[in-house]
């Protein structure tokens, strides 16, 4: 068995595994474990819109699911009492409904490349300028906090103990490889490849275009928006800026693109180094330099999309890949 | 095998084809040529179900195919082999192969298929790991009549493959459609390259402004008047 790529990552996953659970026992530090928490959170995102991204439906309206799953979840809880659990399902639905809105008539009238990219923007605008419009139930600007459920920790899915965030992080995590790799060894993806390179030439060998491209936008919207159920219930306050429009959008597509999306631990590598910065950032700018964190991922991800489309992690698996077959015929692209 | 009854088509407001009455018979190969923006591609489509048609028939082996999806088109036996080529440049040559064989009733015949193509193309089995993208023009044409090929079709659509095409590699590519017409394929063709293809099929249409203003059998037809009238356009 050689050492390829994609079986060093298994091998790190499962090594990972291994120690994952004790990680929290082991005394760590509740900022640390916050931490690790929202990469956890955060990467299962970015692995949701890598599902897309990977294929060239590059959104950069994410936002909008996030949010839809964050306020659906919550305003249900605090103006109806329903339970995160039934919230969540509906917080789905809601994204599904909406990414059909979105992919449907983009697909049915060829709206793709930048033509996407530009939509999908517009489209998450629209949903953080919606919930600062609706102040009256989503407190506009301000936010929300989520209602606090005494001692109802299970039927509210609030919990302050921090391990158990931590492994709810965990499955998620996992969750996200498990469909990533999925994904990565079906047709589907044969299919959204070949889509991706060329749509008319897709079409005439019998790939339905529109349906895969909807199937695949609908199951990234609807991973995304559980992704924003969890960081609600995790941080338990939400706000449109943190969870909708631009900001959060390119902050996801930045993490993947810095990691690699064509890769399984793409996202999580790129997820990593994207918020250990920000705490780096804040740790030696404190609030002096609020925005700073924006203006280098802006600065970061033009140069990464020009010298390294791969990122970090996929170019590294390449250069691994190219070692160990130094005897095959060279690339002649 | 193939019929079209008054068929009408087009694009938004815009009517490409009018009343186009077409027939293409068992192990026959036929043309359609006439000048650009004739309706040639347009009819193709419609036949492959990019597009679907506005009005008339459209009979395949005895299944009503209007206006259906190009999935099931293509399931039914119909390949195209789409202007321009339209490869996967960056896939390989067997990855490309492999997408022509997407369809599940396509799929378990994968290695039997692929053979064949190999065995026609003997290029393409040499270059099979290199990408679509870096192969010469005609080495491209090759590879988009074998991915048609892979779909396991009765009936083959060509729509101009000797489109930028130099001169030698026209009278190649030629070879090459005669060879797979020989195989037992039944083929329509668009070209523009009349003098050659009337050479290759039995029977041809001229299009003209979306209606068929002539047909006749290759060989009766008066070539030189045939020929002026596609490239004049009257
Ligand atoms: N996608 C489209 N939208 C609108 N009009 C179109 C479209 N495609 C083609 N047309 C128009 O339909 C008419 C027929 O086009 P078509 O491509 O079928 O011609 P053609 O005979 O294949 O020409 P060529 O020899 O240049 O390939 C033209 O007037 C063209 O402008
Ligand atoms: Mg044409």
């Amino acid at each position: 068995m050689s050492a390829t790529p994609g079986r060093i990552a298994f091998a790190t996953v499962v090594a990972f595994l291994g120690i994952a659970p004790f990680l929290p026992m082991a005394g760590m530090k509740q900022y640390m474990l916050h931490v690790v928490i929202q990469i956890f959170i955060w990467t299962f995102i970015g692995q949701a819109w890598s599902l897309m991204g990977r294929f060239g439906l590059v959104s950069l309206g994410h936002g909008a699911f996030l949010g839809i799953g964050a306020y659906a979840t919550t305003l249900l809880w605090n103006f109806y009492g329903l339970t995160p659990w039934i919230g969540s399902l509906v917080a789905v639905a809601l994204a599904v409904v909406m990414a059909f809105l979105v992919a449907y008539p983009c697909s049915r009238f060829g709206i793709i490349g930048h033509y996407f990219a530009l939509t999908t923007l517009a489209v998450g605008e629209v949903v953080r300028l919606l919930i600062i419009a609706e102040r009256d139930w989503t407190g506009g600007s301000l936010g929300v906090t989520l209602k606090a459920a005494g001692d109802a920790s299970f039927i509210a899915l609030q919990y302050a103990d921090k391990q158990v965030w931590y492994y709810v992080g965990l499955v998620l995590w996992l969750a996200g490889l498990w469909v990533w790799a999925r994904l990565d060894r079906s047709m589907a993806r044969a299919a959204m490849e070949a889509i991706g390179e060329d749509e008319t030439a897709a079409a005439s060998v019998g790939i339905r275009v529109t349906r895969f491209k909807l199937w695949l936008t609908v199951l990234s919207a609807a991973l995304t928006a559980l992704g924003g159920v969890a960081y609600a219930q995790y941080i338990t306050y939400v706000n449109p800026e943190t969870l909708s429009g631009i900001g959060v959008s390119l902050r996801i597509v930045f993490a993947v693109v810095l990691g690699g999306m064509y890769s399984l631990l793409g996202p999580t590598v790129g997820t990593a180094l994207t918020i250990a910065l920000s705490e780096w950032l804040r740790i030696v700018f404190g609030v002096k330099f609020i925005g700073m964190a924006e203006t280098i991922y802006g600065l970061l991800l033009v140069i990464f999309i020009i010298f390294l489309p791969a990122g970090i992690y996929g170019s590294l698996a390449d250069l691994v890949r190219r070692r160990r077959r130094p005897a095959a015929a060279p690339a002649t692209a | 095998m193939l019929e079209l009854r008054n068929v009408t088509a087009g694009y938004g407001a815009f009517t490409a084809l009018w009343d186009v009455t077409l027939a293409v018979e068992r192990g026959e190969a036929v043309a359609v040529v006439g000048p650009n923006g004739a309706g040639k591609t347009t009819l193709l489509r419609v036949i492959s179900g990019v597009i679907a048609p506005r009005g008339g028939d459209f009979v395949f082996e005895d299944a009503p195919l209007g206006g259906r999806p190009a999935h099931e088109i293509v399931a039914h036996g119909i390949a195209h082999v789409p202007e321009g080529r339209r490869l996967f440049p960056a896939l390989t040559v067997t990855e490309n192969l492999k997408m022509g064989a997407f369809l599940r009733s396509a799929r378990k015949d994968f290695r039997d298929s692929l053979e064949r193509v190999y065995a026609l193309f003997p290029v393409l089995a040499e270059r099979h790991r290199q990408r679509a993208g870096s192969l010469s023009g005609g080495e491209q044409q090759m590879l988009a009549v074998g991915r048609a090929l892979m779909s396991r079709p009765r009936l083959i659509l060509f729509d101009e493959p000797s489109m930028g095409l130099a001169p030698v590699m026209v009278l190649r590519l030629f070879d090459l459609i005669r060879r797979v017409r020989e195989e037992g394929y039944t083929i329509l063709i668009v070209e523009q390259n009349v003098r050659q293809v009337l050479k290759l099929v039995d029977r041809a249409y001229l299009l003209e402004v979306g209606r068929v203003k002539m047909h006749g059998r290759a060989a009766e037809l008066s070539e030189q008047d045939f020929v002026r009238k596609a490239y004049v356009g009257l």
